[in-house]
């Protein structure tokens, strides 16, 4: 597919997919690749510098920092994937059942949408997590219920474009099966806007959850997670700042790279802006400010 | 324009009903019956006959309906109840902290619209410089950082290592700065490319040229386009209001500053419901409010906008 | 005499290494139109902002541009200002979206004419009022309060006519103008040009792909085809008796347009227009 090459031709989206692959995979095999089990307790190490048997050290109650880095792969990014995960699916199904029957079920829908959106996403996080209690499922259903609204509304009114081309009321009438329309036709031409948002969204879960369990409310102690981590970090910065580092840039890295996906994919799908980002390099300096073209 | 008001005005009640009571929905799903927390808070074992007895005080004997129209009519007088905790009016609570978080909101609002603004407007002027890619490059990494960790690093650098500021609390002025710094740096980063964009937009258009071809002062051009811009970007800008109250979350919880983001948290660690739901409820009507507050001002200042009217 | 020079233009996109008009050469002489045709995209607006300095930074420009014994392309953007607001004026193709819109149309003319003119606020004011009249807009003080969206195609290009006539350039250049607009309008402003033309002495380069505005308005035509120029002189030669193929192309297609129109009108009756 046209989009798909062009991705691949950026370099930038390419190393960015290396970067999120490398990760998932770490995590997947953390139980291997992990020096150390992430809750092991040895007290008499604690604060341990960098050396052969820590790589990165180890923290106030002496577990290893890398272990318990690569364990809290699975815990940050993993739920974060799953909460995309049902969040698309709700999103998907809602929006294209709305859009494509109209009628009172739309009506329903976008209004239980209008009312979802009236309130902010971070206060509506706080309450659900406040009401069902601190724990990590709950941050999940929390960020669930906060975003399913937004994807419900962009999918219906793709479907709603869509539902207006020929080539959709010939296999109406044609005879085709509602499935089957929506199968052949309706995805592919939704899927591409959902990939750009859910690639962005999912940097913003990740922040999300980490952030939660920075607060103590997602993740408990002793699960390894980034954002724990780093509140633990936060606890011991006047005599070890240095533990504040390696969870604060295993986040950046993350997020970021999912950030950098989802501009190339919008360039990717967007012909008009891939062009622009080719010909920007082809200028040199000189010949950006016409008053310097000396005659 | 008077009757546009009133009727934007009067299309909110119905929202600001369904709010609350999706929020009355929200706070009854709770697993834990606040009559059990209510009386263990207090640290008193609850036997039947006392969950009974608090149960009829805190009114949860009543049918649904019932419970949520004395809670929205007792709400709308601002009784939102007494804390399970402390057993001070919620009200009160609420109105030690709110000003906190409103101050710490307006100081980050401000180094928002200025930072944004400023670099914004350089960058789109000098699009494509060093200086333009640097900040391009800035933008992004601050997007990805996490908020909270941005704050600590800085209390490192500047109240531990430098000792320039408090590491927490509200004592001085500048004990501000710190928070305010770190809440805006989630925003910062998307109204500056909000602003560049704009410009640069803005600079390609057909009202430039013209200007141009009648030979204007180049700062009398720079100058309108830069209306046009902020003309679109305030919309933005306005509703960052309600998202930087709503974000004060993280920011009080590390920098121990005694707003309604850290009121909400000790809430939920204490099961607090009476606090959580009229935080719930405010910041929804916040919000709503704030939406359009924003969408009035945006149509006194762009007058195609009064055309619908 | 002639007033304004142009020799081998050329402008490149230095982006993508297109050669947009290759070695363009013609002159503008005083007291003459001259219109320049030809088909979208054949380079006629690149010309006109080539001459004004307007390209955009991507663009190089080469060749000559003498107009008053200097070299339009050598000079800096402060004297090219001055020229653009007061020697030759531009009015561009599509008045709708060349205006501010966050600032009524009064305030836009009158910063126009106290840029280029030295005059102050009320005597601006009185100007723009009398110019307003002078292309037949009633109750100019409305319309000086309006914002452009509130007014039609038609009247912001009389609008912008307006301000080139009470400015009095050397050159006027008009891109287009008339494309724009319906046909009710496009007739009202072709009148404004050949009033400005007989009344005002000026001279004026009038860009269209029209034939039928070129063939009413024009002294001299210039043809484009892909950024050349394919045939230049004088324009009742050039309409009776094209030399080049794309000429006799361009006026065929033209003709032939306009018998079916009447074909159609009459009933059936072919009438042959005279050229």
């Amino acid at each position: 597919m046209k989009v798909i090459q062009r991705l691949l031709d950026d370099k930038l989206a390419v190393f960015c997919l290396l970067v999120i692959s490398i990760v998932m995979i770490a995590g997947v095999l953390s139980p291997v690749l992990a020096p150390h089990n992430p809750l092991e307790l040895n007290v008499f190490n604690k604060y341990a510098g960098i050396s052969k048997d820590y790589p990165l050290g180890t923290d106030q109650l002496g577990r290893c920092i890398l272990s318990r880095l690569l364990y809290g792969i699975r815990t940050t990014i993993f739920l974060a994937l799953l909460t995309m995960f049902v969040t698309i699916l709700i999103g998907t199904i809602l929006g294209i059942i709305a859009g494509f029957f109209r009628g009172k079920v739309d009506e329903i829908i976008m209004r239980m949408c209008d009312v979802m959106l009236s309130f902010p996403a971070e206060v509506m996080i706080l309450a659900i997590v406040g009401i069902l209690g601190p724990n990590l499922m709950n941050v999940v259903i929390a960020n669930i219920v906060a975003k399913w609204a937004w994807y419900t509304r962009m999918i219906r009114s793709v479907v709603i474009q869509y539902m207006d081309k020929n080539y959709i009321q010939f296999a109406k009438v044609s005879g085709c099966s509602t499935s089957h329309i929506m199968r052949r036709h309706i995805l592919p031409g939704v899927s591409g806007e959902v990939a750009i948002l859910a690639t962005l969204d999912t940097g913003w879960v990740i922040l999300n959850i980490s952030a939660l369990s920075f607060l103590g409310l997602g993740v408990q102690a002793p699960t390894p997670e980034w954002g724990m981590m780093l509140n633990e970090a936060k606890n011991v910065m006047v005599t070890h700042p240095t533990h504040m580092l390696a969870p604060g840039i295993a986040i950046l890295i993350v997020v970021g790279a999912f950030n950098f996906l989802g501009d190339s994919i919008h360039s990717a799908i967007n012909p008009k802006l891939y062009q622009k980002k080719n010909n920007r390099s082809r200028m040199n300096v000189f010949t950006r400010n016409k008053k310097f073209i000396s005659k | 324009m008077g009757i546009y008001l009133i009727k934007r005005v009067l299309a909110i009640i119905p929202i600001i009903l369904c709010l609350s009571f999706l929020a009355f929905v929200l706070i009854n799903l709770r697993t834990s019956d606040p009559a059990e927390i209510a009386l263990r808070v207090n640290q008193m074992t609850p036997t039947e006959d006392m969950v009974n007895a608090m149960r009829s005080t805190l009114g949860l004997d009543q049918p649904y309906f019932v419970r949520y129209f004395s809670w929205i009519s007792k709400s709308i007088q601002g009784d939102f109840g007494e804390s399970y905790v402390t057993h001070r009016p919620v009200a009160e609570h609420i109105a030690t902290a709110l000003p906190s978080t409103l101050q710490l909101a307006a100081v980050a609002l401000l180094i928002i619209i200025v930072c944004s603004v400023v670099v914004g407007v350089l960058c789109a002027l000098y699009e494509g410089s060093v200086g333009d890619k640097l900040m391009r490059a800035f933008v992004f990494l601050s997007a990805a950082m996490p908020s909270f960790w941005i704050g600590i690093l800085l209390i490192w650098l500047f109240s531990v290592k430098l000792g320039w500021f408090d590491t927490s609390g509200m004592e001085r002025v500048s004990s501000v700065i710190l928070p305010a710094v770190t809440l805006s740096l989630g925003f910062v980063s998307t109204y500056i490319r909000l602003i560049r964009n704009n410009m640069i937009k803005n600079k390609n258009e057909n009202f430039v040229l013209y200007a141009r071809v009648r030979g204007l002062k180049e700062s009398r051009i720079t100058l309108k386009i830069f209306i046009n811009s902020m003309q679109i970007s305030m919309t933005a800008l306005g509703m960052s209001i309600p998202k930087l109250i709503a974000g004060t979350v993280v920011v009080e919880n590390i920098f121990a500053w005694p707003g309604i983001g850290r009121l909400c948290v000790s809430a939920i660690f204490n099961s607090d419901f009476p606090i959580i739901q009229a935080y719930i409820l405010i910041m929804g009507v916040m919000f709503v409010i704030c939406n359009l507050v924003v969408d009035m001002i945006n149509m006194m200042v762009d007058p195609r906008l009064r055309k619908e009217m | 005499m002639s007033l304004l020079e142009i020799k081998n233009l050329s402008v490149n996109n230095l982006r993508t290494g297109q050669q947009i008009i290759h070695d363009l050469s013609f002159s503008l002489h005083e007291n003459r139109c001259l219109c320049i045709v030809g088909e979208s995209g054949s380079g006629k607006s690149m010309t006109a902002k080539a001459i004004l300095g307007l390209t955009s930074p991507w663009l190089q420009v080469n060749g000559e541009v003498l107009f008053k014994g200097m070299n339009l392309i050598e000079q800096s953007n402060a004297t090219m200002r001055k020229v653009r607001g007061q020697k030759i004026c531009m009015i561009l193709q599509d008045a709708m979206t060349a205006f501010d819109p966050l600032s009524t149309i009064g305030k836009q003319m009158i910063e126009t004419l106290r840029e280029n003119l030295v005059m102050n606020k009320t005597e601006a004011k009185e100007l723009a009022i009398t110019a307003l009249q002078s292309v037949q807009i009633y109750e100019p003080e409305q319309v000086l309060k309006k914002y452009p969206h509130q007014l039609s195609g038609g009247m912001l290009q009389r609008v912008m006519i307006s301000i080139v006539m009470v400015i009095k350039p050397d050159i006027i250049i008009a891109d287009e103008p008339t494309t724009a607009l319906d046909s009710i309008n496009q007739r009202e402003v072709v009148e404004q040009f050949k009033k400005l033309l007989a009344v005002n002495h000026v001279s004026m380069i009038f860009i269209s792909h029209d034939l039928s505005v070129v063939q009413y308005l024009a002294d001299d035509v210039l043809v484009m085809k892909d950024g050349k120029c394919v045939e230049l002189g004088e324009a009742s030669k050039i309409l009776s008796t094209p030399s080049h193929s794309f000429t006799k192309f361009l006026i065929d297609t033209r003709v032939g347009l306009s018998q079916s129109f009447q074909q159609s009108m009459s009933g059936g009756e072919a009438i042959v227009l005279e050229s």
